[in-house]
């Protein structure tokens, strides 16, 4: 299968550390793959590489079946985590240069940046310097010179720091509909809750190694404890009277005559044996199966991660 | 005048009167102030005895009309010696410096002019790299402390964006001067209008003294200078004619664009290393001190164009912006000139280069005390 863009074994070096590790990484067209990781762990290196704003020191970058060469730089926007304008200088005069730089033509780039300070309702703002505009209303312009470019490309680190929920959900509208447009789009952050979201493919680092990779939804998958919630009523009796020993009844909570229960079945054992088992005796009102979020998924892989490299470096001592 | 052999030639008309009062230096190059000096002091001290014994001999004669000249009359100077006499003997000597061209063309020289001259440029140049090299420095702290260079970098490359600001620093630079050139002369245009009555006076005054236009016959040149050496202007006029302004305006275009160009990229590395403006005056140190040294130097350099001090430092490209400055309104060889402007020629180049491989590490590297050390790494990190 060919991708739209991969880094084939990227390794990075500084002078006393490595920032990145022969990690590979393939994103499919028109896809949003999410790149995690804890701070440090070589995300910013990686992403820096891809915009060509360093080059690695081993292994290559194909971008759309071409090896990643100068030019591809006006197809691909890039929204770093520190974000950053000219403060002295004007929103619209600023953000029609950074287009210009990007390879857009002046009037081009005038049309198009009307018609996002107008979605974006900044239009007001055109003629202020940057300084004069609240936090927020920095970022969407920064949101905007990113993308006005069109790039097939879109690299976001930590698109939604510093924005209001409100922002944050607009925000996620655009993303999705730049992937249906066509976009293919990288997407760093530490917030998961919007990795669940959005994300069709993560590739999580830690300490410069690539530690999991995958489809958000063969991950979890991966990672389900065969763990159910249900809710009930009509039976007020201990659940574990009615549950085989092997069956781990993990919480129960009682609250307006609902009871909310977490079962762990023993592995291989389908949850349809769960519901036989119950159905006799409650009225069931939900029947839920855990999966993991990808928070948990995270925090376990990564502390994994730790541990092992500790053990590790134990045995070689 | 084929043969090279000799410094100068030192010709003393015979004076009209009965002690000689003006001279003429021939020289290939531009006569220095501190030669000029010297022969000044030289014929004027050796004039002053010789009026001196005049002036004794017709006092003694006063009392003694017989009285011959003998060796013995010292205890007779003590007594006669008086404030009158000494007014009378104290010589003012003019001298006139003449410079050799080639094919034996001569043209007077002055020195007081090349050193003003001279002078002026060197400062100038000194100005400009200071005051552009900051404002480079600044520049690129801005950005980087904005963090809007990495949106930028993310489009161009490192480099570009760094030569972008040395270059564009310079353009608005050399537009501000231009501005000021325009300006000092509308102002002098204003000045000569409001005021035409002093300057009609003063062209009247040289065309009285067409002598003073054709110094074919040096002597009379030198009567004629005499003569016209209340009128100032005249001189100073005929002063600046004498530089040679086809090589003083190349070479300090060249020389301020090599000067700054070097300092330049240095200031942009610094900017690069340090996240605020505080922190780079460690760094700035040893980037000024071959700049001030070379303002400096200037001043030993401008009595004594010819010296080695003046050779050295014409040549070391963190000092020959200026000091070659300097020596040019006296006359360099050309060979020397060529030297020099190689020798700046790669040394910025270098510069750039280094400056390039530190300001690309250095923006995107917040939040660490560097080093000349860590600086020096940079160097060799792979792109």
């Amino acid at each position: 299968m060919s991708y739209y863009f991969s880094a084939k074994n990227i390794t990075k070096r500084y002078a006393n550390h490595t920032a990145l590790s022969s990690v590979s990484i393939d994103v499919p067209r028109q896809s949003i793959f999410g790149l995690l990781g804890p701070n440090g762990a070589g995300k910013t290196s990686l992403i820096r590489i891809i915009n060509q704003i360093t080059g690695p020191d081993e292994g290559e970058i194909w971008f759309d079946n071409e090896k990643l060469a100068p030019h591809h730089v006006e197809h691909i926007g890039y929204l770093p985590e520190e974000r950053g304008l000219y403060k002295k200088m004007k929103v619209g005069e600023q953000a029609l240069y950074l287009a210009q730089l990007k390879g857009v033509s002046k009037s081009d780039a005038l049309k198009k940046l009307k018609y996002w300070f107008e979605k974006f309702e900044i239009q007001a703002w055109w003629n202020k310097k940057v300084e004069e505009l609240s936090k927020g209303m920095q970022q969407k312009v920064q949101f905007i010179v990113t993308i006005i470019h069109e790039p097939s490309l879109l690299i976001f680190d930590e698109p939604f720091s510093g924005f209001d929920p409100i922002n944050v959900n607009l925000l996620k509208e655009e993303i999705l509909k730049l992937r249906e447009n066509g976009a293919t789009i990288i997407f760093s952050t530490h917030n998961m809750a919007s990795v669940e979201e959005l994300c069709d493919n993560i590739a999580l680092i830690n300490n410069s190694h690539k530690i999991l990779e995958g489809s958000v939804k063969d991950i979890r998958n991966a990672y389900k404890a065969n763990v159910f919630a249900i809710e009930y009523d009509g039976f007020s009796g201990p659940l574990k009277s009615v549950l085989p020993a092997e069956f781990d009844l993990i919480d129960q909570t009682v609250e307006d005559d609902v009871t909310r229960a977490t079962i762990k079945l023993p592995k291989g054992t389908s949850q349809n044996e769960l519901i036989s088992r119950i159905i006799p005796h409650v009225s069931l009102h939900s029947f839920n199966e855990i999966i993991p979020a990808m928070n948990e998924i995270f925090i376990q892989t990564v502390n994994n991660a730790v541990n092992n490299s500790a053990t590790s470096q134990n045995n070689h001592v | 005048m084929t043969e090279k052999k000799g410094y100068a030639l030192l010709y003393i008309p015979r004076p009209t009167s009965s002690v000689p009062s003006a001279a003429v230096i021939y020289s290939e190059k531009q006569a220095s102030i501190d030669l000029k000096s010297y022969i000044r002091n030289v014929m004027s001290k050796e004039v002053e005895n010789q009026k001196l014994g005049a002036e004794l001999l017709k006092e003694i004669r006063k009392v003694n009309p017989t009285y011959k000249t003998s060796g013995a009359d010292s205890l007779a100077k003590e007594t006669l010696i008086s404030e009158e006499i000494l007014k009378n003997i104290k010589t003012n000597i003019t001298l006139t410096s003449i410079q050799m061209g080639e094919e034996g063309k001569e043209e007077k020289s002055f020195t007081e002019v090349s050193m003003g001259v001279g002078m002026f440029a060197g400062i100038l140049i000194y100005f400009f790299i200071f005051l552009f090299g900051a404002q480079v420095m600044r520049g690129v702290i801005e950005e980087k402390v904005s963090r809007i260079v990495e949106v930028i970098v993310s489009s161009v490359k490192p480099f570009q964006l760094m030569m972008g600001k040395i270059i564009g620093v310079a353009l608005v630079g050399l537009t501000q001067f231009m501005l000021w050139v325009v300006l000092t002369l509308a102002l002098v245009t204003v000045f000569q209008t409001v005021m035409p009555d002093k300057m009609h006076k003063a062209q009247a005054t040289e065309a009285f003294n067409p002598a003073q236009r054709i110094p074919a016959d040096a002597s009379t040149a030198v009567i004629a200078e005499e003569e016209v050496e209340s009128d100032g202007i005249s001189k100073i006029t005929e002063a600046l004619g004498s530089i040679n302004y086809g090589i003083m305006i190349g070479a300090f275009l060249f020389y301020f664009l090599g000067g700054y160009l070097l300092y330049g990229a240095m200031f942009a590395a610094i900017g690069a290393a340090v996240d605020n403006e505080t922190d780079t005056q460690q760094f700035m140190m040893p980037v000024t001190i071959p700049l001030i040294l070379s303002i400096v130097m200037a001043q030993f350099v401008i009595n004594n164009p010819e010296g080695p001090i003046a050779f050295w430092f014409s040549m070391i490209p963190f000092t020959s912006p200026i000091i070659m400055m300097v020596r040019i309104p006296f006359g360099v060889p050309y060979w020397e000139l060529a030297l020099s402007m190689v020798l700046l020629t790669l040394t910025f180049i270098a510069a750039v280069w280094l400056a390039g491989r530190v300001y690309r590490t250095g923006i995107l590297m917040y939040g660490k005390k560097v080093s000349w050390g860590e600086m020096w790494k940079w160097l060799f990190y792979k792109g």
